[in-house]
C-alpha cells in the first residue's frame, strides 16, 4: 500500500500487515488484520480486554510468530530481518521491564548500552530530566511509586529516536505532567518521521493524540478512520455501537 | 564491538543487581552449606569414606546449588516483562546468552569460592595447597554447569513448572560433565600426580565446547515464542 507523501511523492508504510492471523491453541486472536500506517502517522487502536491489541503490538514487535500473514516493519520483513525490525522499533509494553534491584540511572544504562548508543550517560541524564526524575535517578527502582516506573519507562523509550513506536496502555498510571512528556515525544517523533501505534482503553486520551483511530473487536479491525472524519463523541457512540466499553476516559 | 559490549552490559546487570539484592549468592551459599553439613553427619568420622565421598559431595553441593542460582537468574528477568524487554533490544541473540552466562558462571564461582574454605572444615581436609589445582578442575566444571544450565533455565522459562522441569534437564545433559569433574577433583583431593586428571579436564573442555556451540546455535530459536 503507497500513499502520497509532502509534494506528492509516494510514501511506504513504516508498518504494513496482511492478512495477519493468531490463534492460541484452538482461539482464535486475530482474524485476518490488513492493515498500513505511514510514517508520520499516529494511529490509535482502541478495543476492550481480549480484542487483540496487545497480540497485535506483540506481533509488530516480533516477540510473538502469527499464525498466519506478513508483517513489514521500516521496510523489512519480520520473519527475515527480526534483528533490523527491532532497531527501528521503540516499545513501551504494558510491563514496566525494569530491573527493581537498579537504580533509575543505571536502568537506563543498560537500555543505552543494548541499544548501542553514542554518548550514553549524556542521553541518559537528558531522558531523566525530560521526565522529571532527576532527583531520584540514583534511587533504586523498587522504591518508585507505580507512576514513577511508568515514567521511567517512558525515559527509557525517549532513549533515541525509533522509527516506529508501538505504545501498549501508554497513559495508565500516568499523571498529567508525564502524560503532557509523552504527548510531546510523541509529536517531535512524528515530525521526525516516526510512525505510532497505541492501543489503548482510553478514548479521550487516545483519540487526543492520533491522527487515525480504529477499533479491534475480537480479533477483527471493524473501524478504521482518520481522526477529521469523526468527532469525539461521534467515534464513542460508534465505539459503543460496537459493543465495546470505554474506560477511563 | 557492539557485541562484546551488549554482553558486557548483560553480565555487568545481573552482577550488579545481585550485587544490590544478594537474594540468590545467600540462597545458593546457604544451600551448599546445608548439603554439606547434613552429609557430614551422614558419613559420621570415617575418615576413610569421607576421602572416597569427598569429591561426589563437593560436586552434588556445587550442581544443587547451581540450579538455585540459574532458577532465581531467569527469574529475575521474568519479573517486570524484563526477558520481554531484553530480547526486544536489537541484540544478535548470541551476545543475549553469553552476557547470561558470563553472569551466571561468575555467582555460581564466586559461591564455589566461599563453599571450598567451609568444605575444608567440614571435612577435615588441607585444601590451601590444592586451592590452584582445584580450580583448575573447577572453572570448566561450572563452565559447563552455566552453558548448560544458562540454556535449560531460559527454554523451561516459559513452563509453569520450570523450576522442577531445570533439574529434570540439567542433570541428566550434564553427567559427563559431572563425571569428569568429581574424577578430576578426586585426584586433586587424593594428592595424586596431576596428569592423571588431564584426561578429566579434556573431557570438560569436549563437554564446554559442544555445549556452547549448540547453545549458541539455538538460543535464537528457544527464546522466540
Amino acid at each position: 500500500m503507497v500513499s502520497a507523501g509532502r509534494g506528492g511523492a509516494p510514501v511506504l508504510p513504516a508498518i504494513e500487515v496482511r492478512r495477519l492471523v493468531k490463534w492460541y491453541g484452538g482461539q482464535p486472536a486475530l482474524r485476518g488484520i490488513d492493515l498500513a500506517v505511514a510514517p508520520e502517522e499516529i494511529l490509535a487502536l482502541f478495543g476492550s480486554n481480549g480484542a487483540g491489541k496487545t497480540t497485535l503490538l506483540r506481533i509488530l514487535a516480533g516477540r510473538v510468530r502469527p499464525t498466519g500473514g506478513t508483517v513489514q516493519v521500516a521496510g523489512h520483513m519480520l520473519d527475515r530481518d527480526g534483528n533490523e525490525v527491532r532497531r527501528a522499533l521503540g516499545v513501551l509494553a504494558h510491563g514496566h521491564q525494569l530491573y527493581e534491584a537498579l537504580t533509575a540511572r543505571e536502568n537506563l544504562a543498560y537500555a543505552a548500552a543494548m541499544l548501542g548508543l553514542d554518548r550514553p550517560s549524556e542521553r541518559v541524564a537528558q531522558a531523566l530530566s525530560r521526565v522529571g526524575l532527576e532527583s531520584a535517578a540514583d534511587s533504586g527502582v523498587r522504591t518508585f511509586s507505580s507512576g514513577m516506573k511508568r515514567r521511567l519507562a517512558l525515559a527509557k523509550l525517549m532513549l533515541r529516536e525509533p522509527k516506529v513506536i508501538l505504545l501498549d496502555e501508554p497513559f495508565a498510571s500516568l499523571d498529567l505532567q508525564a502524560t503532557k512528556v509523552l504527548e510531546e515525544f510523541l509529536m517531535a517523533s512524528k515530525a521526525a518521521g516516526a510512525c505510532t501505534i497505541l492501543a489503548t482503553h482510553n478514548l479521550t486520551m487516545g483519540y487526543g493524540v492520533a491522527d487515525r483511530v480504529a477499533i479491534l473487536r475480537q480479533g477483527r479491525l471493524v473501524f478504521d478512520g482518520r481522526r477529521e472524519e469523526t468527532s469525539l463523541d461521534a467515534f464513542r457512540a460508534l465505539f459503543a455501537l460496537h459493543g465495546e466499553r470505554e474506560e477511563g476516559g | 564491538m557492539s557485541f562484546s559490549r551488549r554482553v558486557w552490559a548483560i553480565a555487568r546487570k545481573d552482577l550488579l543487581a545481585e550485587w544490590r539484592d544478594r537474594e540468590s549468592v545467600t540462597a545458593m551459599f546457604y544451600f551448599a552449606f546445608l548439603v554439606l553439613f547434613l552429609f557430614s553427619f551422614a558419613l559420621g568420622a570415617d575418615q576413610a569414606l569421607i576421602r572416597g565421598a569427598s569429591s561426589g559431595l563437593l560436586w552434588l553441593a556445587f550442581t544443587f546449588t547451581s540450579v538455585l542460582g540459574l532458577s532465581r537468574s531467569v527469574q529475575g528477568e521474568l519479573e517486570n516483562d524484563c526477558l520481554d524487554g531484553l530480547l526486544l533490544y536489537p541484540a544478535q541473540r548470541e551476545a543475549i546468552y553469553l552476557g547470561k552466562l558470563v553472569g551466571n558462571f561468575s555467582s555460581i564461582l564466586v559461591v564455589e569460592l566461599v563453599i571450598l574454605p567451609i568444605f575444608a572444615v567440614l571435612y577435615n581436609m588441607d585444601l590451601w595447597a590444592q586451592l590452584p589445582k582445584l580450580m583448575v578442575i573447577a572453572v570448566p566444571g561450572t563452565l559447563g554447569l552455566a552453558a548448560a544450565g544458562t540454556l535449560l533455565s531460559t527454554m523451561t522459562a516459559g513452563l509453569r513448572a520450570r523450576e522442577a522441569m531445570l533439574p529434570f534437564l540439567l542433570f541428566p545433559v550434564t553427567i559427563p560433565l559431572l563425571l569428569a569433574a568429581v574424577r578430576g577433583t578426586e585426584v586433586v583431593l587424593h594428592g595424586e600426580p596431576f596428569e592423571l586428571a588431564v584426561p578429566w579436564l579434556k573431557l570438560m573442555a569436549a563437554f564446554d565446547i559442544v555445549v556452547l556451540v549448540v547453545s549458541l546455535m539455538t538460543f535464537e530459536y528457544l527464546v522466540e515464542e
